[in-house]
């Protein structure tokens, strides 16, 4: 019986012991020593790649952002709209289109393909979007600019996506064609080594310089 | 398709010495870096009072594991419920709640992590360093302890001792998963995944709006997420955000992370079986035949024999699982098509373009195959057959699978195989030199049965009640799809899910937490305990009669069996399900 009872508690100071010490050095410090790590090798990535104009964080290089004016590049649709908001007068706070803004988030509506919901909104995404881009006939909307993203931080649109706005941003920047093309070309990536993954146009990089030739921006 | 052929290949040739090395910590081999982790261990051993030299049948070992992991659910859950104390919280979020707080300890202790919550809302850091990334390393290692003794009892070497518990597991912790985590985490902030403490960042925009970017410690947490085969993001989209995953090349090192140490505890096993038939064949003439053998074949020098049928086996399952799924991606949506976008990129809706089509398919594959649960896209806006793959392997839980459990798991579906076939050639059935006779069956039966069983009625319950008909949230046959999903997820261990699921209600959280825990705990408990059965039979010599399982015909046996019992248990909710779906959608 005594022995019983001895071998139980050991049972126990091992399992505690091993549990404490596991949960020190994994659960914190990994994470500290990953941390002073990165701070010295990585300073910029690890605090999260903010691009500053003048000192001020105005974006995240790998984060995109909703865009809504005409001489701007725009994202894929998302069901978060980015994380981008306004702060009304009265101290509450909305998308830009007017619907409350919940705090932070990720993530999609979920529609599945057979939703009909999902039709709904790529329709109504369609119509808005040939209306403020003329030029444009539907079946040349490739499918990522009215599809939503999984994260609904999406930085990126394909280059195809990029060219069929050109037109609209050209007309309301009152920049060159040239210009504009020449600046999308400057932030699209292609595939690694040649392979993997797929071309990308990253639509916040693009904007600030358009912003930038514009003049609106300071850089 | 060239890029999937690529990627596939680069994971054939780094998997060879990752599983060599997993096969060194797991013989207790010498290795280079022992004189610096020696040191470590014995510092770990005499803090805990650990004895790493005990020798553990395999009910003690059992019983270690189960102790170490309550013990450990009881500091987590305490701590997710004082989480909101102003430490390494800059982002002031509150304690969680006790129904959310249960479904969360136990979805991480068990490995499978789900999640309830968002990460960037629900969790303070202190939480996501001390439990989250905590578990995924203890957890992971609880696994691979568990898959370690199991493959000793299978080799045989001694008749009780299945090695010792804790010395498992602070080996694989030091020696494998943290190393690979520091290298893999500063290559992952390299490429722009954040890693620091501060809390989230308002910016303003450059067209005078606000916009709120998540922070944090996320690259220590997104390397273990994937080494460990965890999966539960920093972030409520996984790895589908551009913070957890900005570029192609952290979307490869996720990937390959999370495919390496399952495909090396296959070439372990290998290994090990190998080690045993050497011994007890030297001396003997036998010897220098088989090892002539042994050394002209390639695959069969670096995988073991019986390693080379598992992985083949399971290689087989998952490049058909893959093609489907990437085949059905590219299709696009026939609903979507009619409404007169072009579909020509395949279906985009929940993708990130930087991933497109193929490495979306290869990752939902890969994350449901390897029992991770990370994911890269929605897995709810799959098409309906691209989104039945990663539920289907799920439910067969044997394609790789995730820190060792997929290998115990296709070991039980060996022991079938080999039974059907020795009733069908009239012999009595063995495996690996051992006779398997009725208790092993049943005991195999039973672990078989447990997984539908778990899926099968929770899904039952969850269609038949009110509180769990209210999760649904897309209409039609994919609303069972989702409720599926959600269950082999649990079950499986895995982890994703189909994200459009209201599914933070205590009906949800109680029923999957319990799927979770069953799991886990009674498969790892009857497969320990049929390596233990296997350690006292004597060895039977090899005879005419005797069926090899080192063939090149058993591995498509072995496929064969695995998707006949798929088709007896699930077939009939797949129907009902995506099948049913996909014919709605193109007709």
């Amino acid at each position: 019986m005594k022995e019983n009872i001895k071998g139980m508690l050991h049972y126990i100071r091992q399992a505690f012991g091993v549990s404490l010490v596991l949960m020190l050095v994994c659960g914190l410090l990994f994470p500290l020593l990953l941390s002073d790590l990165s701070a010295i090798l990585f300073p910029h990535q690890a605090e999260g790649s903010l691009i500053e104009i003048n000192g001020k964080a105005v974006a995240a290089e790998n984060v995109g952002q909703e865009f809504t004016e005409d001489y701007y590049l725009w994202s894929r649709p998302s069901a978060y709209h980015y994380n981008v908001y306004i702060e009304n007068a009265d101290g509450t706070q909305t998308y830009q289109d007017g619907t409350e803004f919940s705090g932070i988030g990720s993530g999609s509506n979920n529609y599945a393909p057979s939703n009909p919901e999902l039709v709904e909104r790529v329709e109504a995404d369609m119509a808005f979007f040939l209306e403020k881009n003329p030029d444009v006939k539907p079946e040349d909307i490739p499918t990522d600019l009215l599809t939503a993203s999984g994260s609904g931080l999406d930085p990126h649109i394909s280059p195809k996506a990029a060219e069929i706005q050109i037109p609209r941003i050209v007309a309301a920047s009152g920049l060159e064609e040239d210009q504009v093309r020449k600046i999308i070309e400057n932030h699209t990536t292609s595939k690694l080594l040649g392979v993997f993954g797929e071309e990308t146009v990253n639509v916040v990089k693009v904007n600030i310089e358009l912003g930038t030739a514009m003049g609106l921006l300071q850089n | 398709m060239l890029q999937l052929v690529l990627t596939i290949l680069i994971y054939l040739i780094m998997v060879i010495p990752v599983g060599s090395y997993l096969y060194h910590i797991a013989a207790g081999k010498h290795t280079f870096a022992d004189p610096v982790l020696n040191r470590v261990d014995d510092v770990i051993y005499k803090i805990s009072g650990i004895d790493p030299h005990k020798k553990m049948d395999w009910k003690k070992y059992a019983l270690a594991l189960l102790g170490t992991n309550a013990v450990m659910i009881l500091l987590g859950y305490m701590i997710l419920r004082i989480q909101s104390i102003p430490i390494f919280n800059p982002n002031g979020v509150g304690a969680m709640e006790e129904s959310l707080s249960f479904n969360t300890i136990i979805s991480f202790m068990t490995n499978t992590n789900l999640q309830h919550y968002s990460g960037e809302s629900g969790l303070s850091y202190l939480s996501q360093m001390l439990v989250i990334t905590f578990m995924m390393f203890v957890s992971a290692a609880s696994g691979y302890a568990a898959c370690v003794a199991f493959i000793r009892g299978l080799a045989g070497k001694s008749k009780n001792n299945v090695g010792n518990f804790y010395s498992d597991l602070v080996r694989i912790i030091t020696r494998v998963l943290l190393p690979f985590s520091i290298i893999g985490g500063l290559l992952l902030v390299w490429q722009g995944v954040p890693q620091n403490f501060s809390g989230n960042v308002i910016v303003d925009t450059i067209e005078g709006a606000k916009q709120i970017i998540a922070q944090g410690p996320v690259a220590a947490l997104e390397i273990i997420k994937h080494l460990g085969t965890n999966g539960g993001g920093f972030i409520g989209a996984n790895s589908a955000t551009p913070i957890e995953n900005p570029t192609i090349l952290t979307n490869l090192i996720e990937l390959y992370s999370m495919m390496l140490l399952p495909g090396a505890c296959v070439i372990t096993f290998g290994k090990m079986v190998r080690d045993r038939k050497c011994e007890a064949q030297a001396g003997s003439t036998a010897f220098t035949v088989r090892s002539g053998v042994d050394s002209r074949s390639f695959t069969a020098r670096f995988f073991g024999r019986e390693g080379r049928t598992i992985f083949a086996a399971m290689s087989i399952l998952f490049v058909i699982g893959l093609g489907i799924c990437f085949w059905a991606e590219s299709q696009g949506n026939p609903a979507l098509a009619e409404a007169g976008l072009s579909q020509s990129m395949g279906s985009m809706e929940g993708k990130e373009v930087r991933f497109g089509v193929a490495q979306s398919a290869m990752f939902t594959t890969t994350t449901t195959s390897f029992t991770t649960g990370t994911v890269n896209n929605m897995h709810d806006t799959l098409t309906p057959l691209g989104g039945m793959i990663p539920l289907l392997h799920m439910m067969l839980n044997v394609v790789f699978g995730g820190k060792g459990v997929g290998l115990m798991n296709m070991i039980m579906y060996a022991i079938l195989a080999v039974f059907i076939c020795g009733l069908m050639i009239g012999r009595t059935p063995e495996y690996l030199g051992k006779k398997i006779e009725g208790r092993e069956m049943k005991l195999t039966a039973l672990c078989i049965i447990i997984h539908p069983f778990l899926i099968l009625a929770f899904s039952a319950l969850a269609v038949g009640t009110q509180a769990g008909l209210e999760g649904i949230t897309n209409p039609g046959f994919h609303g069972l799809s989702q409720v599926l999903y959600e269950f082999s997820s649990s079950a499986a261990n895995n982890g994703s899910g189909f994200e459009g699921l209201a599914d933070n209600t205590i009906f949800w959280n109680i029923t999957t937490g319990l799927a979770m825990f069953f799991g886990r705990y009674l498969s790892i408990v009857i497969q320990l305990a049929i390596a233990g059965s296997f350690m006292k039979k004597k060895f039977v010599n090899d005879s005419v009669g005797s069926l090899h399982t080192d063939t090149a015909t058993f591995p498509i046996i072995l496929v064969v069996v695995v998707y006949i019992f798929a088709a007896l248990t699930f077939f009939p909710v797949l129907a009902l399900g995506p099948i049913a779906e996909h014919l709605t959608l193109w007709a």
